[in-house]
């Protein structure tokens, strides 16, 4: 049988969707450079993509409510167009979290941090655990693949843990330099930004499981825990 | 109120096995959707609610139908009687040569009722209940063939539950209907639940998903799921079934 017009029209969704996914990836990963390499040029050119971010966004809120309007979606592909517009409005604020790391390093950073006050922050082990999560959901996504979704939450697990780490070990400095409390609480900043990134990653695979599985794991922290 | 219950039934059209195995219970002051491709023997199954079935020669009934606990299939039920408890709406409307009122007073009138001012209070109560008076209130003598075919369908229904049947019965109530005669005979549908027991035959997907409470696909002959409306349309448990109402069939 031939295509079906829906499916035609889920497949222009779907590449949308890719397209988000390709430039928040590069947000993601650019805002690492900027920030690890303290590269204010690395970092201006996050900033000006956000604008691309922002608009695509809002073409594809528009792609989903007319893929709705237009073909009345059930079961399936309802899920996927109600999970479309949460995982795209998640890539979006994770993009904004990007762009909050940019501004820092263009505005508040003076240096690059020390290695091995970095190192003890675990910022760089951070960001990458933060870019693997973004990773295995674009994955799971295109693969259809809810197994690799749900490995997203034991990662949020450890990003959450390093945060928590990372706020004793900030106090302690500014207990230390107390003169320097508005570049920690800065820093932390950062750090927080990465959590909140963690967290969408996180938001995005429960929505991938629910397109998939039809299982709802939002706030159903035991349903999580047994996975 | 009633409701229906079905139990192991069988039926045969000469050799062809149109429904199999099919056990299912309906419950009373609820609307129940069945949904499948043509030929899959909802309406077939629908049909043998007020045995409209026994006027087709060479066919066979195994199983039973129960409404309100009687099996409506036994020796002694008459079927004239199961056809007043249970009314029945077609897909065309089918109003007869007459006049508005006479439409709605006739079925009183075959089952021997006298009492004009009895057969007059039903009739205003059976097409208030249609959601028709209004729009008919002053032309009770008019034929009924100059009503629209959405206003007709509401007469079919009038005409109906004029009898006080317990069961309504839809084949397809609103497939030559447009859509706001369409809209109005779903209105009418979640009016009538509060009173009687629905069972509507549609091709209509989002007809089923809006009007219905619980929704049945059946595919060749098979009951393949039958739970309520909003979980066969997001997460059926059945691939068929999912690719039946995402139009992905066959």
């Amino acid at each position: 049988m031939a295509a079906l017009h829906i499916d035609t029209e889920l497949y222009k969704l779907k590449n949308s969707l890719q397209e988000m996914w390709v430039i928040v990836d590069k947000q993601l990963t650019k805002s690492q450079v900027a920030f690890l390499d303290y590269d204010k040029g690395v970092a201006r050119e996050v900033i000006s993509r956000e604008k691309m971010v922002n608009a695509l966004e809002l073409k594809i809120d528009s792609e989903c409510e007319n893929f709705i309007a237009r073909n009345n979606p059930v079961a399936i592909d309802l899920r996927l167009a109600l999970a479309y517009i949460k995982i795209n409005n998640n890539l979006e604020r994770i993009g904004d979290f990007a762009e909050g790391i940019a501004l820092f390093v263009l505005n508040n950073m003076s240096e690059k941090l020390p290695n091995d006050f970095a190192k003890k922050l675990r910022i760089e082990e951070m960001f990458n655990e933060v870019q693997d999560m973004f990773t295995l959901a674009k994955e799971a996504l295109h693969d259809e693949n809810s197994d690799k979704a749900e490995k997203i939450f034991g990662i949020d697990n450890l990003v959450d843990e390093i945060n928590h780490a990372a706020i004793r070990i900030i106090a302690d400095e500014i207990k230390l330099h107390p003169e320097k409390i508005e570049e920690y609480l800065y820093l932390h900043a950062v750090i927080r930004k990465l959590e909140r990134m963690g967290d969408r990653c996180n938001n995005i695979a429960e929505e991938i499981v629910f397109y998939l599985d039809a299982k709802i794991l939002k706030h159903n922290t035991e349903e999580k825990l047994k996975l | 109120m009633y409701n229906i219950e079905t139990k192991d039934v069988n039926f045969y059209y000469g050799d062809f096995h149109a429904l199999k195995n099919i056990t299912m219970s309906i419950e009373p002051n609820s609307v129940t959707a069945f949904i499948g491709p043509s030929g899959c023997g909802k309406s077939t199954f629908l049909r043998l609610f007020n045995r409209m079935n026994d006027l087709i020669p060479d066919t066979k009934l195994e199983g039973k139908v129960l409404i309100g606990g009687k099996d409506i299939y036994k020796k002694d039920i008459l079927v004239d009687q199961l056809r007043k408890q249970v009314g029945m709406v077609f897909q065309k409307p089918n109003p007869f040569p007459k006049s508005i009122f006479e439409n709605v007073a006739y079925g009183l009138r075959v089952n021997g009722e006298k009492n004009n001012k009895l057969i007059e209070e039903r009739v205003v109560e059976s097409l208030k209940g249609a959601a028709l008076w209004e729009e008919v209130k002053d032309k009770l003598k008019k034929s009924a063939f100059e009503l629209s075919g959405g206003q007709q369908q509401r007469l079919c229904i009038a005409r109906a539950l004029a009898i006080e049947p317990t069961v309504i019965l839809m084949d397809e109530p609103a497939s030559a209907l447009d859509p706001i005669s369409t809209l109005k005979i779903e209105e009418l549908i979640f009016e009538l639940k509060k009173d009687y027991t629905i069972v509507i035959v549609t091709h209509n997907m989002q007809q089923a998903a809006r009007v219905s409470d619980m929704t049945a696909f059946f595919y060749l002959g098979e009951l393949i799921e039958y739970d309520n409306t909003s979980k066969i349309f997001t997460n059926p448990s059945k691939e068929a079934t999912q690719n039946y109402v995402t139009g992905r069939f066959g």
